[in-house]
């Protein structure tokens, strides 16, 4: 879903640069309460992974294929504002170094992908987290869901976008539907990948999982010398 | 005696974790990603059906030796791909590994949480 340059008019691209801009603002205040020195690699490899994985386009029929976002598998992993961070970096990587998507179009796929991919995906999350059994087998379930729910409502959050400043001629609602309607499609490849990371990750080391906090059975609880002042 | 329950339960060591994680990173963006998908995602695709695709303009970063996921000179696309691949992924570890180290809370500044003599970041 990398917009190039040349789709969104100035002033649009302007306006999603300054949320861009605040939204990363307010991640990288966040994320000093999410990382530690346990966390942090983990983070630094979770950026890294969801570079790799937007490499791997799937076919989705049609002629079509659609790739991993990643939103919701990092803010699962490592918690919603590094996850910010995350795709924040792998965006200014693929823009700068790739001409994967567009340079004016920065702010425009920080703000889709990066913002509202990973709130929309951490979000519908907790909700689904607070429904399911408290188990850490819940975690990668309640993940996958909001993996599937951040990728069409980031492609709505695009069609609202080009239908305000849109510099082509063309129906808001015909882009809207199309939009939508493939990335329910793109969005069940999001699910089934987050569950798959997130279900592996959650097997082998359920403590380092920022999604899975507080949801650890007594025996899985580590005691850490130096944690009462 | 061999393992005592305590080691049975270490399951994978926190490197052993980040390890195979860099290494399926790698695979796939130095390896597999040359068969992904050629077919447009989802965007370009709706823009060429509903017809707006032509409004794209080039980026500035067109002139970068690893437009387009390739690498300028390596003729070979599988190779030019592979390589475009890792250095990207080894651009994010740099970039977002310094920025998520240089981020993180370190228990010595955390408030009320004193010195912390005993931690030990390596041990896991």
């Amino acid at each position: 879903m990398h917009v190039p340059d040349g789709f969104l008019d100035a002033p649009t691209s302007v306006a999603t640069a300054v949320v861009a801009v605040g939204g990363v603002a307010a991640a990288l205040r966040g994320a000093r309460r999410e990382l530690d020195d346990r966390t942090a690699p983990m983070a630094g490899l979770v950026a890294a992974f969801v570079f790799a994985a937007q490499m791997m386009n799937f076919p989705v029929g049609g002629g079509t294929s659609g790739h991993l976002l990643g939103g919701a598998l990092a803010a699962v992993l490592v918690g919603p504002s590094t996850a910010i961070l995350c795709l924040t970096v792998v965006l200014l990587v693929q823009g700068l170094l790739m001409a994967d998507g567009g340079i004016t179009a920065l702010g425009t796929n920080i703000t889709l992908m990066g913002l509202i991919g990973v709130l929309v995906g951490w979000l519908v999350f907790r909700g689904v987290l607070a429904v399911l059994p408290k188990r850490v087998s819940s975690v990668p379930v309640a993940a996958a869901v909001g993996a599937f729910v951040s990728v069409p409502v980031a492609a709505l959050a695009f069609s609202v976008l080009f239908a305000i400043g849109g510099t082509a001629p063309v129906s808001a609602t015909a882009v809207a539907t199309a939009m939508v309607g493939w990335h329910l499609v793109i969005g069940t490849g999001e699910a089934l990948i987050t569950l798959l990371v997130v279900g592996s990750v959650v097997a082998v080391r359920p403590d380092l999982v920022y999604g899975a906090r507080g949801l650890m059975t007594g025996h899985e609880l580590e005691i850490r010398s130096g944690a009462t002042a | 005696m061999t393992a005592t329950p305590e080691t049975v339960r270490r399951r994978v060591g926190r490197r052993g974790l980040l390890l195979a994680g860099l290494v399926l990173t790698l695979l796939l963006a130095g390896v597999a990603s040359f068969y992904a998908s050629s077919h447009p995602d989802g965007l370009e695709f709706v823009a060429e059906k509903t017809g707006f695709s032509a409004t794209e303009k080039d980026s500035a970063a067109t002139d970068s030796p690893f437009a387009d996921y390739q690498t300028a000179g390596i003729h070979d696309r599988r190779l030019g791909k592979g390589l475009a691949g890792v250095v990207g992924v080894g651009v994010v570890l740099l970039v977002g590994g310094g920025l998520f180290w240089a981020l993180r809370r370190r228990p010595a500044a955390a408030p009320g949480a004193g010195p912390g003599p005993h931690r030990d970041p390596g041990s896991d």
